[in-house]
């Protein structure tokens, strides 16, 4: 490495970004168990395929031109990248901050996982796998590397309009993605359900979670990687990821709470599952959030998105869509509910946590004015339309070209036996294998009556 | 010879098992089965919706008997099994032809 770039780096702050990276990807998985978990035996394997197959092809995409396009330069008005960057040219021996700019390339590619990972959950039980991946490798490129470009890349850190026209022109907060992940994949959701359409007996017929243990684990799992998502996005290991730690984890919290509180007030029981969804739309709502807000703060937004989303999923029965894991009702609800009470609670002591002064932005309630709300506003309106249209042409034109569900016989004996020839769960003893083999070796002991039936010798 | 059937809810496994050995039955097959009666089924939530569950979990349990004894083993079943709460199953009987013990090839009562 050249010398200078040499002498920009930062071991602590190239430490915590590898390391929040793989946490990140982390995330990618918890969500496979998490929506695996809440979809039926027949089509669990379906479920998590969808997250892992999205992560194995993000993972190339993002090296032949995905970075390149939404974070090496501008092509103008803060619109897209530019394809200086294809093949991860001129990055290996360059600098990010105080952080190799391939660490930066990896913390980044992780979120350009997830985000239509996050997606899968609107169409479980009836999607063709081929068509998914098509659908991922198209929305990334033409949904995801924009938005990225437009809330992610700042440019000049020195001054601003020469970045993302949200983050550098607009200046909308959104700290680690609840616009560009969260509700990107929100309204992406939506559009995909609604273009694919329901599942074959949805609503009138009960579909049950089939594995709420999964779902926890799930959570569990997002839940940890989170930490990687929020606090990782200060790049660097200071108190801005201290700030985002801690708001991560006391929303979440919170987030948890108010759901269950609200499910005991309509249901008199408060569920496993309730819980594991609050803590998830408490992570979705903070996510913007947690580096504009302090922990008291944090608590008043968890709180809200947690009893805000519990109300939200009951939407699709009264609207008709079958959005089969309320990725509409968590995502992109938790994450507009983040991205705009950053305009009510932010405060200049956290958002200006970096300066000498501790002067930053403050919002509303912290005695800023309207000014900030309304950016907040302008990032939600442009990322969720841009998402939600841009979506329903993609998804339309494959449904027309290649068709996107499966045969309605497919899809109720189970995609998981018609699309990948597998099934999750063989627990019966009459299945396990060696039936076969035995009998032969019974009967091939019966012939020959000389050989001891006690050594049980199975030949293959 | 006769068939008890009994399709009872799964906590009362050990004690209609322990009765049953009490009055000498030698074995009996378990198996797993769901099913409703007058009691409909029961509503479950999932994130605020709410599902008829109709399909409640029970054990069968299936004992082959004397028909002699066939009564007698209905009542007993029916006394360990019973809470007084809906929903605590059948029990019934029905004659039976053929028994054949496979180890030993014993048929009729002496296979029972």
């Amino acid at each position: 490495m050249p010398p200078d770039v040499l002498e920009s780096l930062n071991s602590g702050d190239t430490a915590w970004v590898l390391a929040a990276s793989a946490l990140v990807l982390l995330m990618t998985p918890g969500l496979a168990f998490f929506y695996g978990g809440m979809s039926r035996s027949k089509s669990v394997l379906n479920m998590m395929m969808m997250s892992f197959g999205t992560i194995a092809l993000v993972s190339v995409i993002w090296v032949l031109y995905g970075y390149s396009l939404a974070f090496s330069g501008d092509v103008g008005n803060g619109l897209i990248g530019n394809l200086d960057k294809i093949g991860l040219k001129d990055t290996l021996l360059t600098a990010s901050g105080t952080s190799p700019e391939l660490a930066f390339v990896a913390f980044q590619l992780m979120f350009a996982i997830i985000t239509p990972a996050l997606i899968s959950g609107a169409i479980a039980d009836r999607v063709k796998f081929g068509a998914w991946m098509v659908f991922v490798g198209i929305w990334v490129t033409v949904v995801y590397l924009p938005v990225a470009h437009w809330v992610f890349y700042f440019g000049d850190t020195s001054k601003t309009g020469d970045g993302g026209w949200l983050a550098d022109s607009v200046l909308a907060l959104d700290f680690a993605g609840g616009t560009a992940v969260h509700i990107n994949a929100g309204m992406a959701a939506l559009a995909l359900a609604l273009v694919v359409g329901k599942r074959v007996g949805w609503p009138k017929e009960q579909m049950r979670p089939h594995n709420l243990p999964f779902v926890l684990l799930g959570a569990g799992l997002l839940w940890f990687g989170w930490f990687g998502f929020n606090a990782g996005s200060a790049l660097a290991a200071n108190g801005q990821a201290a700030v985002a730690f801690v708001n991560t984890q006391v929303a979440t919290g919170a987030a948890a709470l108010g759901w269950i509180i609200v499910e005991k007030l309509r249901h008199g029981k408060s569920t496993t599952l309730g819980l594991a969804s609050g803590a998830v739309a408490g992570l979705v709502a903070i996510t913007p959030a947690c580096a504009s807000v302090n922990p008291l703060g944090a608590i008043a937004i968890g709180l809200i998105a947690g009893a805000l989303c519990a109300v939200a999923v009951g939407l699709k029965y009264r609207l008709g869509f079958d959005d089969s894991l309320d990725v509409v009702g968590v995502h992109a609800v938790g994450g507009i509910t983040g991205a705009l009470l950053i305009g009510l609670f932010a405060t200049g002591t956290v958002t200006g946590i970096l300066t000498p002064e501790s002067d930053g932005v403050n919002g509303l309630l912290m005695g800023g004015g309207l000014e900030q709300l309304g950016r907040q506003a302008i990032g939600v309106v442009a990322v969720g339309a841009f998402s939600f249209v841009a979506t329903w042409v993609i998804a339309k034109l494959l449904d027309v070209t290649m068709g996107l569900r499966v045969t309605p016989e497919d899809e109720v004996s189970g995609i998981d036996q018609a699309a990948h020839a597998e099934t999750a769960y063989d627990l019966g003893p009459s299945t396990g294998g060696g039936t076969g083999a035995l009998a032969a070796a019974v009967a091939a002991a019966k012939e020959k009556p000389a050989d001891k039936p006690a050594d049980r010798k199975v030949e293959a | 010879m006769k068939l008890v059937t009994a399709v009872i809810k799964p906590f009362k496994l050990d004690e209609v098992k322990a009765a049953l050995e009490a009055f000498g039955v030698k074995g009996l097959t378990v198996s797993e089965a769901s099913g409703y009666g007058r009691q409909k089924g029961h509503t479950e939530v999932y994130r605020g919706a709410e599902y008829q569950v109709d399909l409640v979990p029970k054990l069968r349990i299936e004992v082959l008997v004397d028909a002699d004894d066939a009564d007698d083993i209905i009542d007993v079943i029916v006394k360990a099994a019973r809470t007084d709460k809906i929903g605590d199953g059948k029990v019934w009987a029905v004659p039976v032809d053929t028994v054949v013990r496979v180890r030993t090839g014993e048929t009729g009562p002496e296979a029972l």
